[in-house]
């Protein structure tokens, strides 16, 4: 078939200008094929890089001008990972949100949930009833998929500009925290475990000596990270200096996060309007004065830090709260049944069944209610914002009374940040916008939705 | 139904009873309406007022004519946002009122679960923005984004454009809210004011097709530049899926049976 036949591809000829196909060690080609144009375009040419790309962070597409290696212009081309999360949330109940806004930022899921379930907290009135356990579980997770997610950011930045050490080792690490998430909430990925109204299930058995023993490895293993990157001269010269951003072009273009505690200024949301009992933790807010490359990774370096003395704390809290319920009173907005793995793999509560099966009617009703229809959310909207590992992750929740939202639209942070690409890299090397875009450290799930 | 019944409140405890699930005990015989605020009738007046009421939601089943005979499917029910609050807001809510209030002339303000949202027209909104930004007792120095929503039944104002902004150097966040008409679905752009928004408007106008007059390069930013129609509009026709058994179909998610 030919390309012309391809309903997808449709046509590929330019308005303007020569169009050359490039696959790699052709570019005497490419200087052959421009030498007759005009002098001021001579050098001048138009680089389309991704979305299929290994170094774009993602199905991310990048529209370079490029003279030589100096970018002059750089765009980006997003909605790749378009999926329509937030039109297929107004179709499904406030419960099974959780399950579709896990899936955007796929290095983050619990951040997502987590926003998600505020919003909806909020809108019912309910944030103070939300156990104390619950509340604690989800700062547990939330530290815990920091830690993952900034290791992925370390890790593929790293891989973006050849050092491959730094991103087998941080998949290694990243694996020890998802081998966690799977011990506690079933799922490495996409965990729908936060619910509005607490989570979905208690610690199981032998989670916390877990903890404690991914703490007490963490801490031999961030060392590495530091004694192999912190002083690398070919790595400090890749990412000094490159990709600067200052305060000021940080807000203008509504950048947090990481990017803007490079500046050094201390902005992190967990310190200034605390949610799920931030405030009763020790932590510092990790900043560094350089607003570049280097300050953005030695910023998620120490935050991972902060984060594990947020999870030794939390895990010594979940010590004294065992048997502690972790979902709201509220039976019209709880689920019915605390589920239970069984000796076969399945999730069944035996109890429960019998209860509603065999002694009451009401409990039957009430139970397919809830789980069929769904509880009702009072109308109006909420905006809880929550400090995400890429900064402000908020979840704007408008409810018209019914059992599903009338309409969810989150800031993502990544969708946000992407947009400092031009002023980062502009002006600079070619191999620069990839350290920028790193550093940015982008999550297209989150980006597109 | 009889008028009479139609005076007379419905008491009917045994419909709204729940049995606590752990005791097994019978439900206490409480009202409704104390059971759950959702219970409350919306009143008359303000499903007619017009700030507040933004649509209908008809019946427990989204369709009609599929032969429900529950009954369900012929309650109709006015979607009403919260009032619109008084002054005092309390706390802060009146020092940035008052500042707001110096440049343009604020719309109904709502307070609703300790975040205040203040509605201007349209046509106020740069200045607004600016003087959120750049008045000294105000200070919003980030804005979080605009979120489109749409509200097929709220007339004249069908497209609402919501703003989230945070001051860093007083710790606040608010929300600012303006609508524009599906007739004339323009906005004024704040992209001079806050950069930020040069993405969040672009994805708004490629899900509502909320036109921001004054962006420097309006276009679609998720869907394909070709793609017709905004997907996030509640009239956006929704596609079913074909399936494998005998010339089925799953019809699409607004079709379906719901229990909405």
């Amino acid at each position: 078939m030919s390309t012309t036949d391809d309903i997808y591809a449709g046509s590929n000829e330019t308005s303007e200008g020569k169009v050359f196909t490039v696959s790699g060690r052709d570019w005497d080609e490419i200087v052959e094929g421009l030498a007759g144009a005009a002098d001021d375009i001579e050098e001048r040419v138009v680089v389309n890089m991704g979305p299929q790309h290994p170094s774009t962070h993602g199905v991310l597409r990048l529209i370079l001008e490029i003279e030589g290696e100096t970018v002059t212009e750089a765009r980006c081309g997003i909605g790749y990972l378009h999926t329509g999360i937030e039109k297929n949330m107004e179709y499904r109940s406030w419960v099974q949100g959780t399950t579709f806004c896990t899936r955007m930022d796929y290095l983050a899921p619990l951040h997502n949930e987590a926003a998600y379930c505020f919003g909806v907290e909020r809108l019912l009135d309910i944030e103070d009833d939300v156990p104390e356990k619950a509340q604690v579980m989800r700062v547990l997770l939330m530290e815990l998929n920091r830690i993952s997610s900034h290791l992925v950011a370390i890790a593929t930045g790293g891989m973006e500009l050849g050092a491959l050490t730094v991103m087998t080792i941080g998949f290694r690490e990243r694996e020890l925290v998802l081998d966690l998430f799977e011990l506690i909430t079933g799922l490495r990925m996409n965990h729908a475990f936060i619910r509005p109204g607490g989570v979905a299930q208690d610690l199981p058995p032998g989670a916390l000596d877990e903890i404690r023993d991914f703490i007490a490895l963490m801490k031999k293993r961030l060392p590495e990270y530091a004694a192999l990157c912190n002083a690398n001269p070919i790595f400090k010269a890749r990412l000094q200096g490159v990709g600067h951003l200052d305060i000021e072009g940080c807000l203008a273009l509504g950048l947090t996060g990481p990017v803007l505690r490079s500046t050094g200024y201390p902005w992190d949301i967990r310190k200034a309007t605390p949610y799920s009992g931030y405030e009763d933790y020790e932590f510092d807010v990790q900043t560094w004065d350089t607003a570049d490359s280097y300050g953005r990774f030695r910023v998620r370096l120490n935050e991972m830090w902060e984060s594990l003395r947020i999870v030794e704390q939390a895990a010594d809290r979940l010590a004294g709260l065992e048997g502690a319920p972790v979902m709201v009173a509220d039976k019209k907005i709880a689920w019915p049944s605390q589920l239970a793995i069984g000796s076969d793999g399945m999730g069944n509560s035996l109890d429960h069944i019998r209860h509603i099966m065999g002694e009451s009617m009401e409990a039957l009703i009430h139970h397919f209610k809830l789980v069929t229809e769904g509880f009702r959310v009072p109308a109006g909207q909420a905006y809880v914002p929550i400090e995400g590992p890429r900064g402000e992750l908020g979840a704007h929740v408008v409810s018209d009374g019914g059992t599903r939202p009338f309409r969810v639209h989150f800031r993502d942070p990544s969708f946000t940040n992407l947009q400092a690409t031009s002023v980062m890299s502009e002006g600079g090397q070619v191999a620069d916008v990839i350290v920028a875009i790193a550093s940015i450290d982008p999550v297209m799930g989150g980006v597109d939705r | 139904m009889t008028s009479s019944d139609d005076q007379k409140p419905v008491d009917s405890p045994d419909v709204d009873e729940v049995e606590d699930a752990s005791t097994g005990a019978g439900a206490p015989e409480q009202p409704a309406t104390e059971q759950s605020e959702a219970n409350v009738p919306v009143s008359p007046s303000a499903a007619a007022d017009p700030a507040r009421a933004r649509g209908q939601r008809a019946g427990m089943f989204g369709v009609s004519g599929a032969g429900d005979t529950s009954g369900f499917g012929g309650l109709i029910t006015t979607t009403v946002f919260p009032a619109p609050s008084q002054r005092p807001y309390g706390g802060w809510f009146d020092e940035v009122a008052d500042a707001l209030e110096d440049t343009v002339g604020l719309g109904p303000v709502v307070v609703h679960r300790g975040e205040i949202t203040f509605h201007v027209a349209r046509e106020d909104l740069p200045r607004t923005a600016r003087s959120l930004r750049d008045d000294d007792r105000l200070r919003f120095e980030l804005c979080s984004g605009v979120s489109g929503v749409h509200y097929p039944d709220d007339t004249g104002a069908e497209l609402h454009a919501v703003y989230h902004l945070c001051s860093m150097t007083y710790n606040r966040r608010i929300r600012v809210e303006t609508t524009a008409p599906d007739a004339d679905p323009h906005v004024p752009s704040i992209v001079d004011v806050y950069p930020t928004n040069d993405w969040h408007e672009r994805e708004t106008y490629d899900m509502f097709g909320l036109v921001f007059d004054g962006h420097p390069a309006l276009t679609r930013i998720l869907m394909p530049d070709d793609w017709p129609g905004h997907p996030q509009r509640k009239d956006y026709p929704l596609g079913g899926i074909p399936v494998e058994y005998k010339g089925g179909t799953v019809p699409p998610p607004d079709q379906r049976r719901s229990y909405h």
